[in-house]
C-alpha cells in the first residue's frame, strides 16, 4: 500500500486555482521533489500536507488515514522552513528538544535523543549556542535536527537551501541526501532549483500554474521531458517552430531549411525543443539547419555559442575537447538526433 | 469544515473583543454623552437641564468673544506649525547627515524632550522670559541690550514660542522617518549627474521628504490647536484659547453645556481639518507614499 | 567625512540650544540658595529639594502618579496583546476601522477626553475616584502600547509558530512558549512608553482628578497657576531627572528611534 496519497488536491484563492487537482503517490522512504517556478503551487501543496492551508477539495491519505481530519499539531510531520524558523530565544539543544517535550518524552530519553540528532547533523559541539550566533549553514542543520528528532512520518523541506551561498548549498545537498538515506524518512522537498531537485530526489514532480507537468525520475524527466515547459525548466533548451507532414507514410518535421524524421505522432505546426548540448556542428546538408555564429563564449570546460538561424537564435554548447571550433561570423550547419527532440503543440513555448 | 470556517471568522473579534468593549464603553459612550451635553440648558441656579436646545451653539456662533478666541487658537496653531516645519525639517536633514555617535546622541537630545512633562518644559520658558526675573531678560537688562523686559508672559508670541518648543520633536520625528525611507544613493546619483547641493536639496530631497513634513505638520497643528497646559501657564487667565476656555467653563463658571459645546466644536473642526489635509496629502503625494 | 557645512552646524547648535535651554534652566534654577527665582552664581544649594519633603501634597501626588501609570499601562498592555494579534494575524472586515478606533485617542484632543470623562464618571458615580483615573489613562496610553506590541507581532516570522505547531505544540503552548517570549521586548517597551505617557499626562487628568487623587503634573500645574517659586522648579527638576533616566534605559534596551518612529506600523501620529 502506498504511504502518502494526494488525490485531486485543489486549493482555490478566490477564483484562482493555486493548486489544481493534484494527484501524487509517494512510497515509504522515497525522496520526492516538488519543482517549479514561484507561484506554481508547490509551497501551497506542502502547506496543505503540513496543515497550515486548508484544501478546497481533494484528500490526503497518510498510511491509509485521512490526514485532513488530524490537527496540524498532531500530524507528526517534520518540517524545515525556508527561513529555518528557529526559536531565537532557545539554544540549539532547546530547539531540538522542543518537539520531544511537546510529546511528553521523559527528560533522560529527551537529552539522549537530542544529542544523538545533533551529532547526526554534525553540531554536537554547538548544542548550547543560540541561533543568532550561528552561521546560515549551522542554523539549517539545527532546523533539520529539530525536524528529525521527533522521528517524523514525513519530512517536509520548504526551499531549505535557498538562503545559503552556492558552495555551501552544494555541500548541504550531499549531506542532506546522506542523512535522509541514513534515517530513511520519507521526504518531500519543495524547490525552484532544478539542479537541487535532480541531485537529491528519487522522483521529481514538475509543476506549473498549479498543475503537474510531469512526474518522473530526474534523468528520465531531463532526457524525456513531457512538455516544452519541462524541457525549459530542467536545464536550458532551444525552442524551434516546425511543420510536420507525412512523407511515404512517416512523419517528417521541417525546421528552417532542414528536415528530421519524427518519432512521435504529430501533425501540422508544432514546437520542437532541443537541448544545447545535443546539437553538433556538421558539414553535410542532411538533417541540419543553416546558421551563422553570432557570439562564441569560452567557459573553460565548454564553448557557448549563439547561432543566428532562420528559426531565430539557437544556443549550442560544445565540450572543449581541444579541437578547432567555428569562429564568430562563420557559416555553420547544426544537427541533432531525431530522438533528442521533444515535440509539443505549437504556441506552447518552454521559455520562462 | 464549516465549523472551522466560522471559528476563523470569529477569532479576531474574540481576540480584539475586550479592547473593543473597553473602547466602546469608555470612549464612544462618553464622547456621545458630551455631544449630547452640548445641547443641554444651563442656568446659574438651576444647573444642567437635560433638554435639547441650540442655546450654547448659538452663543458660540453669535458672540464675538468666541470668534476672537477661536481665531486666536487658529492663528497660534498655524504659526506653531510653520515654525516647526521651517526649523524642524532642516534640523532633521542635518541630523540625518551626521555621523555616529553624534547622530544618536542628538537624536536622543531632540526627541527625548517629547517624553518630559509639558508642565516642566513650559515652566522653563517662564523662567527664561518671565518678567524682570526671567534669566534671559535679566541678562539682557544687565548688559544694557534692552531697557524693559521682553514681553513674553501673557502674550501670544510667548505661547507660540513655547508651543513650538513643546511640539518641535513631533516634526523632527516625522521628517526623520521620511528621511529614513530615502535611498542615500539617490542624492549621490544626482550629484554625479552634475547637480549642485542646493539643487539636490530642492529637486531630489525636498519632494521626497514633503509627505513627512506635511504629516508632521498635521500632528503639530492638531496638538497646538488642542494644547492646554502651555497656553494656560504662559497665557495666564487673560489670553484664552479653545482648550483653556473649555476648562474655565467646566471648572470655574461650571457652565458644562457651554464648555462641552466649545470642546465638541474644537473636535469637529480638528477632524475636518485633519481629514481634509490627509486627503490632500495622499492625493498629491500618492506616488511617494507607495 | 564632515557632511554638514559650517552654516548647517551653526543652525544645529542654535536648534539644540532652543530645545535644551528651557529644560536646563529649570534644573539650574532648582539649585538656587535664594528664596526667590534666580540662577545660582556663587554657590548651589539643595534647600529647595529638601523643601519638597515639607509639602506632602507633592509626595502624595508623586505616588498617585506612579501607581496610576503602572496600573493603567499594565492593563493597557494586557488588553493590547490579543488586540494586536488579531490585527496582525487576521484579515477581517472592519480591521481598518478597529485599528483606527484603537489609535483614536492620539487624535482626539485630551481636553475633549477630559470633559467626556468628567461628564461620564460623574454620571456613573466614578467621579474623582482612582478607578476612574485608571480607566481614563488606560484609554490614552492604549495606542502607545498597541503600536509597540503590534510592531513586534508583525515583525515576527509566522513560520516560527508553524514550526512549534508541527512539533506538536497546542495553541496555548505555542503562545506561552514561543509567541509570548518573542513579543516580550515589544510588550516591555510598550509598557514603558505607556508609563511615561500616563505619568506626564496633565490636560485630561486636570478635569477628572479630585483633591485626593491629584497626580504630580496636575499638582505642579495648579501650583504654577498660583505662583512660580523655586519649589516648583526643584520638583520639575526631579521629574526631568526621572524621565531622563527612564529615557536612557529605554534607549539602551529598545532604541529610542525605534520606540518613537515605530517601525512596522505605517502611521506617524
Amino acid at each position: 500500500m502506498s504511504f502518502l496519497v494526494l488525490e485531486g488536491l485543489t486549493k482555490r484563492f478566490g477564483d484562482q486555482a493555486a493548486v489544481d487537482s493534484l494527484d501524487l503517490v509517494v512510497e515509504q522512504g522515497e525522496f520526492v521533489s516538488l519543482l517549479g517556478p514561484s507561484g506554481c503551487g508547490k509551497t501551497t501543496t506542502l502547506q496543505m500536507i503540513a496543515g497550515f492551508v486548508e484544501p478546497t477539495s481533494g484528500s490526503i491519505l497518510l498510511d491509509g488515514r485521512d490526514l485532513l481530519a488530524i490537527k496540524p499539531s498532531q500530524r507528526g510531520l517534520g518540517i524545515v522552513f525556508q527561513s529555518y524558523a528557529l526559536f531565537p530565544h532557545m539554544t540549539a539543544a532547546e530547539n531540538v528538544a522542543f518537539g520531544l517535550e511537546m510529546q511528553g518524552v521523559p527528560r533522560a530519553e529527551r537529552s539522549q535523543r537530542v544529542s544523538e540528532t545533533l551529532a547526526l547533523v554534525g553540531l554536537a559541539a554547538l548544542a548550547d549556542r543560540y541561533p543568532r550566533r550561528m552561521s546560515g549553514g549551522q542554523q539549517q542543520r539545527v532546523a533539520l535536527a529539530r525536524a528529525l528528532v521527533i522521528r517524523p512520518r514525513i519530512l517536509l523541506l520548504d526551499e531549505p537551501l535557498s538562503n545559503l551561498d552556492a558552495k555551501l548549498r552544494e555541500e548541504m545537498q550531499i549531506e542532506l541526501r546522506q542523512i535522509q538515506r541514513t534515517v530513511g524518512t520519507t521526504t518531500i522537498l519543495v524547490t525552484h532549483d532544478q539542479a537541487e531537485a535532480m541531485a537529491l530526489s528519487d522522483r521529481i514532480v514538475v509543476m506549473n500554474k498549479g498543475r503537474v507537468e510531469q512526474i518522473g525520475r530526474p534523468h528520465e524527466a531531463y532526457e524525456k521531458p513531457a512538455s516544452a515547459f519541462v524541457a525549459g525548466f530542467l536545464g536550458k533548451t532551444n525552442v524551434l517552430p516546425a511543420a510536420v507532414e507525412q512523407r511515404n507514410g512517416a512523419a517528417v518535421a521541417s525546421i528552417g531549411d532542414g528536415s528530421w524524421p519524427l518519432p512521435a505522432e504529430a501533425s501540422g505546426r508544432v514546437t520542437v525543443s532541443v537541448r544545447p548540448e545535443k546539437i553538433a556542428f556538421i558539414d553535410q546538408a542532411d538533417c541540419s539547419l543553416a546558421g551563422t555564429v553570432r557570439t562564441r563564449i569560452f567557459q573553460g570546460n565548454h564553448w557557448l555559442y549563439q547561432i543566428d538561424t532562420a528559426c531565430g537564435l539557437v544556443t549550442v554548447i560544445r565540450q572543449n575537447a581541444g579541437e578547432m571550433m567555428p569562429a564568430e561570423g562563420a557559416a555553420v550547419r547544426l544537427t541533432w538526433r531525431p530522438q533528442d527532440m521533444t515535440v509539443s503543440p505549437a504556441g506552447q513555448d518552454g521559455r520562462i | 469544515m464549516t465549523a472551522v470556517a466560522v471559528s476563523r471568522g470569529w477569532t479576531p473579534w474574540l481576540l480584539a473583543g475586550p479592547a473593543l468593549l473597553l473602547f466602546v464603553g469608555i470612549v464612544l459612550v462618553p464622547l456621545a454623552m458630551t455631544v449630547l451635553l452640548s445641547f443641554h440648558d444651563w442656568g446659574q441656579y438651576k444647573g444642567i437641564e437635560p433638554v435639547l436646545i441650540l442655546k450654547n451653539w448659538r452663543e458660540i456662533i453669535d458672540d464675538s468673544y468666541f470668534h476672537e478666541m477661536f481665531a486666536r487658537t487658529l492663528r497660534i496653531s498655524v504659526l506653531v506649525t510653520l515654525i516647526a516645519a521651517l526649523l524642524g525639517a532642516p534640523e532633521a536633514y542635518i541630523l540625518n547627515r551626521m555621523k555616529n555617535p553624534w547622530k544618536g546622541i542628538f537624536l536622543l537630545v531632540i526627541l527625548g524632550p517629547l517624553l518630559i512633562s509639558v508642565v516642566a518644559r513650559t515652566l522653563g520658558w517662564a523662567l527664561l522670559f518671565g518678567g524682570e526675573t526671567g534669566v534671559v531678560n535679566k541678562a539682557l537688562l544687565e548688559l544694557g541690550v534692552i531697557e524693559a523686559p521682553l514681553p513674553f508672559m501673557f502674550t501670544e508670541t510667548g505661547i507660540v514660542v513655547a508651543l513650538s518648543h513643546v511640539l518641535m520633536p513631533f516634526m523632527v520625528l516625522s521628517v526623520w522617518a521620511a528621511l529614513q525611507r530615502l535611498d542615500p544613493q539617490v542624492e549621490n546619483a544626482a550629484t554625479a549627474l552634475g547637480a549642485s547641493h542646493f539643487t539636490v536639496l530642492r529637486r531630489i530631497v525636498l519632494p521626497q521628504v514633503m509627505p513627512g513634513v506635511l504629516s508632521g505638520g498635521i500632528i503639530v497643528f492638531a496638538l497646538a490647536a488642542s494644547a492646554f497646559a502651555t497656553p494656560a501657564i504662559i497665557g495666564g487667565r487673560r489670553l484664552k484659547v479653545a482648550a483653556t476656555l473649555a476648562y474655565d467653563e467646566f471648572l470655574n463658571t461650571l457652565n458644562w453645556p457651554l464648555g462641552a459645546a466649545v470642546a465638541v466644536l474644537l473636535l469637529v473642526a480638528l477632524i475636518v481639518i485633519i481629514v481634509g489635509c490627509n486627503r490632500l496629502v495622499e492625493r498629491r503625494y500618492a506616488q511617494v507614499f507607495q | 567625512m564632515s557632511r554638514n557645512g559650517p552654516l548647517a552646524l551653526a543652525f544645529h547648535t542654535l536648534f539644540v540650544t532652543f530645545i535644551l535651554a528651557p529644560i536646563l534652566v529649570v534644573c539650574v534654577v532648582a539649585f538656587t540658595p535664594e528664596g526667590y527665582l534666580s540662577v545660582p552664581t556663587d554657590r548651589v544649594s539643595l534647600r529647595w529639594f529638601r523643601a519638597i519633603a515639607d509639602y506632602p501634597e507633592f509626595i502624595d501626588a508623586f505616588w498617585n502618579s506612579v501607581w496610576l501609570a503602572a496600573a493603567s499601562s499594565a492593563i493597557a498592555v494586557g488588553f493590547s496583546v490579543p488586540a494586536a494579534l488579531a490585527i496582525a494575524r487576521y484579515d477581517f472586515t472592519g480591521r481598518e476601522a478597529l485599528t483606527a478606533l484603537f489609535l483614536s485617542p492620539l487624535m482626539v484632543p485630551h481636553v475633549v477626553l477630559g470633559i467626556a470623562f468628567l461628564r461620564f464618571f460623574t454620571q456613573i458615580g466614578l467621579g474623582g475616584t482612582f478607578v476612574g483615573l485608571v480607566l481614563s489613562h488606560i484609554v490614552i496610553v492604549f495606542p502607545f502600547a498597541l503600536r509597540l506590541v503590534l510592531s513586534s507581532a508583525v515583525g515576527m516570522d509566522r513560520a516560527i509558530e508553524h514550526a512549534a505547531i508541527s512539533l506538536g505544540a497546542s495553541d496555548f503552548a505555542v503562545f506561552r512558549r514561543v509567541t509570548l517570549p518573542l513579543i516580550l521586548p515589544g510588550l516591555a517597551s510598550g509598557w514603558a512608553l505607556a508609563f511615561i505617557q500616563s505619568f506626564d499626562e496633565v490636560t485630561m487628568t486636570v478635569f477628572i482628578a479630585a483633591p485626593g487623587t491629584v497626580t504630580l503634573p496636575v499638582r505642579m500645574f495648579l501650583y504654577i497657576q498660583d505662583n512660580i517659586d523655586p519649589l516648583v522648579t526643584s520638583v520639575s527638576a526631579c521629574v526631568i531627572a526621572i524621565t531622563v533616566v527612564f529615557l536612557v534605559v529605554l534607549d539602551r534596551i529598545y532604541g529610542l528611534e525605534r520606540l518613537l518612529v515605530g517601525r512596522g506600523s505605517g502611521d506617524g501620529a
